[in-house]
């Protein structure tokens, strides 16, 4: 790393794996913090590795991030799909994880019932 | 362009984003957290990472970093709020050729867990605002004081320490300028005094933490007796963000004298608990029913404690207050370093302060005798009033101790240990009066002082009869019982038991 322009070369070529904004390129993430870790987060970011892996889905990014905040909601998993406002799970489990991948990430189709919302 | 809304099939909420848990927090300090992986590197440059500390070092002069911090009105967020820019001032100020700086992750504070989440959730924040720092004011080497109790923290420390060594922004002639710095961790073993920044210095030297006194401050005299800079984890967690965005944009959000947001651990009776971070003068209302939802069951919020061990509580009639250093400290509590315990009608505000007691007992250091001898008398004449032979003399005994301990003890954590029994004193008087004179405990916490009895709702159906641990419950079936106070240990378990309301406490 020698210069300002070092810096932006890897920002560019990071950018767009992490926060994609156009084609069909989906982000998932796991909150493994503490809190995450205790409720049960290290099985599901295991299942929902596993779930695309299974099913051949290219162009998805699983990966583990910090603490999101609802501890009391805890695992988190949320979705990114480009345009798109976020998609919030909570509470999940590994059978639920693969829901989330098989519907939301291969289907399209928001799970609902295991959102944020549904969740009170 | 505005990101649109997924379709569903109803309108729940489906994106934390829309929550009201979300609505009203602003993320400045955790900007990071919860988004990118923190053991990447290539994701914390991907959202500006390391931008400012490549702007600093090829393009400002160390006073013009200062400047920046100084203008932008930022207060250092483990506790005392001292102004960031100025102890950054005094540390550039101070003539030597070895300084250092160092970071506080020791966050003592029960239930606390901010520092905590910023360093499991962008390490990289920290190590890049640490560096920063070294430039600023002409340090070369930094250490990291963070508690052997969080071992995730510890190991993305050493992830994020490992990749920005290997990509030169730790080491020597960082970013080609010719400026070295490196950053080291130290392990704590978990004591509260450790925190205090004497006591900090003198664990990461290698002895048994305990506070000196100040002066000389450790801008002036610190680690290995050079000057040394010291701040917390949030703070630090700040700087890039400011540097990237401009004092002004920091100076803009918060209140007058305290500017930018704040990170809190919500706790304790309330729905939402969770790690929130809102603009510095949100009030308490909007954190506590808004961003909280409330206390759980429809229960009514009754008090709520900031600065844990060392701060006080804010009673429900202050609830509208701006939370803010100088509007906190007006009514007798403090910012502190983020903890946010929530009380509602069923906290005994006597019985949380003999809480905060038990708990500073166990962590003085022992070093001077106002603070050993103090807190333990203290938490004696607690024990004393929860237990029911408390006597209005003890009152005004705890009273005039509170004052002898706040004004002789050596460091802050005798000096502020009375806070929590000063506060409720202040408060909530009639809770003590009740316990003392009455011999009740209005939320019926202090067993010391209740008596389970059997009204006239009691059906005779004996359910009570076979949870009853020690037999203490009598009657014939059909027939009202009673509970002989003699073997009663008041375990409650009837009281849960019973489906028509008849157990009674008080
Ligand atoms: C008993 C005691 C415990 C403390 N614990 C912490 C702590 O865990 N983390 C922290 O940052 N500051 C703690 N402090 C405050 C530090 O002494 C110091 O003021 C602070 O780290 C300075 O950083 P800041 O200016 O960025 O807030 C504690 C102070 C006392 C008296
Ligand atoms: S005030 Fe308490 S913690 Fe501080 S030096 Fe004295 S004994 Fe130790
Ligand atoms: S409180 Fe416990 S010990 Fe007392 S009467 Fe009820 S069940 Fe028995």
């Amino acid at each position: 790393m020698k210069s300002i322009e070092d810096l932006k070369k890897i920002r560019e070529a990071t950018l767009e794996a992490v926060c994609p904004r156009e084609g069909n390129a989906v982000r998932v993430v796991v909150g493994m913090a503490t809190c995450g870790i205790a409720a049960g987060a290290r099985p599901v970011l295991a299942a929902c590795e596993d779930e695309v892996g299974k099913r051949g889905l290219s162009n998805v990014t699983v990966t583990q991030t910090g603490c999101i905040g609802v501890c009391r909601l805890e695992p988190i998993v949320e979705v990114y799909v480009p345009g798109e406002e976020k998609v919030t799970y909570v509470k999940m489990t590994e059978e639920k994880a693969r829901r989330v991948v098989g519907e939301h990430i291969a289907g399209r189709r928001i799970v609902t019932e295991l959102t944020i919302g549904a969740a009170e | 362009m505005e990101p649109v809304k997924p379709h569903t099939h109803d309108e729940t909420v489906t994106s934390l984003n829309n929550t009201d848990f979300y609505k009203h927090q602003l993320r400045v300090a955790l900007r990071n957290c919860g988004v990118i992986n923190p053991e990447s590197i290539d994701e914390y440059i991907a959202f500006d990472g390391y931008s400012a500390l490549a702007r600093a070092l090829t393009e400002q002069t160390p006073a013009e970093i200062v400047e920046i911090v100084l203008k932008s009105g930022l207060r250092g967020r483990g506790g005392a709020g001292f102004p960031t820019g100025r102890k950054w001032q005094f540390a550039a100020d101070a003539q030597n050729d070895v300084k250092y700086v160092a970071c506080n992750a020791d966050e003592g504070d029960p239930g606390a867990f901010m520092d905590r989440s910023v360093l499991e959730g962008d390490p990289h924040s920290v190590i890049e605002a640490m560096v920063i720092a070294g430039y600023a004011v002409g340090a070369h080497q930094g250490y990291i004081y963070v508690r052997a109790e969080y071992p995730i923290a510890v190991e993305r420390l050493n992830i994020a320490i490992r990749q920005a060594k290997e990509y030169g922004f730790l080491g020597d002639n960082i970013f080609g300028t010719g400026f070295a710095f490196d950053l080291e961790i130290r392990l704590g073993a978990g004591a509260f005094v450790c925190g205090e920044e004497t006591a900090l210095i003198t664990s990461i030297e290698g002895n048994r933490g305990e506070p000196r006194p100040r002066p000389p401050f450790p801008a002036v005299k610190g680690l290995f007796g050079k000057p040394t800079l010291l701040n917390n984890v949030e703070t630090y967690a700040n700087i890039p963000w400011i540097l990237q965005n401009g004092w002004e944009k920091f100076a803009a959000i918060g209140t007058e004298k305290s500017k930018g947001t704040k990170i809190f651990a919500l706790g304790g009776k309330i729905r939402n608990t969770g790690l929130v971070e809102v603009p510095i003068g949100t009030t308490l209302r909007t954190v506590v029913e808004e961003v909280g939802g409330g206390c759980p069951g429809g229960k009514k919020f009754k008090a709520a404690q900031t600065g844990g061990p060392s701060g006080g509580c804010i009673p429900a009639a202050h609830i509208d207050i701006p939370i803010d250093y100088e509007s906190l400290s007006s009514i007798g509590s403090m910012m502190g370093s983020g903890g946010l315990i929530i009380m509602d009608e069923d906290n005994c505000m006597v019985d949380i302060a003999r809480y905060f007691l038990d708990f500073t007992v166990d962590e003085s250091c022992g070093k001077c005798t106002p603070c050993r001898i103090g807190t333990k008398r203290l938490c004696q004449l607690l024990d004393k009033i929860t237990g029911g032979s408390g006597t209005m003399e003890d009152v005004e005994l705890l009273e005039e101790l509170c004052a002898h301990i706040s004004n002789n003890s050596l460091c802050a954590l005798g000096q502020t240990a009375p806070n929590p029994v000063l506060s409720t004193l202040r408060y909530f008087r009639d809770e003590y009066e009740a316990h003392v004179i009455d011999k009740k405990c209005p939320a019926g916490v202090c067993k010391g002082l209740l008596q389970y009895g059997i009204n006239d709702k009691c059906t005779g159906c004996t359910a009570c009869v076979r949870v009853c641990p020690t037999g203490a419950i009598s009657g014939k079936v059909k027939e009202k019982h009673v509970i002989d106070p003699a073997k009663c240990i008041k375990c409650n378990a009837c009281m849960e038991k019973c489906r028509f309301n008849a157990i009674v406490k008080g």
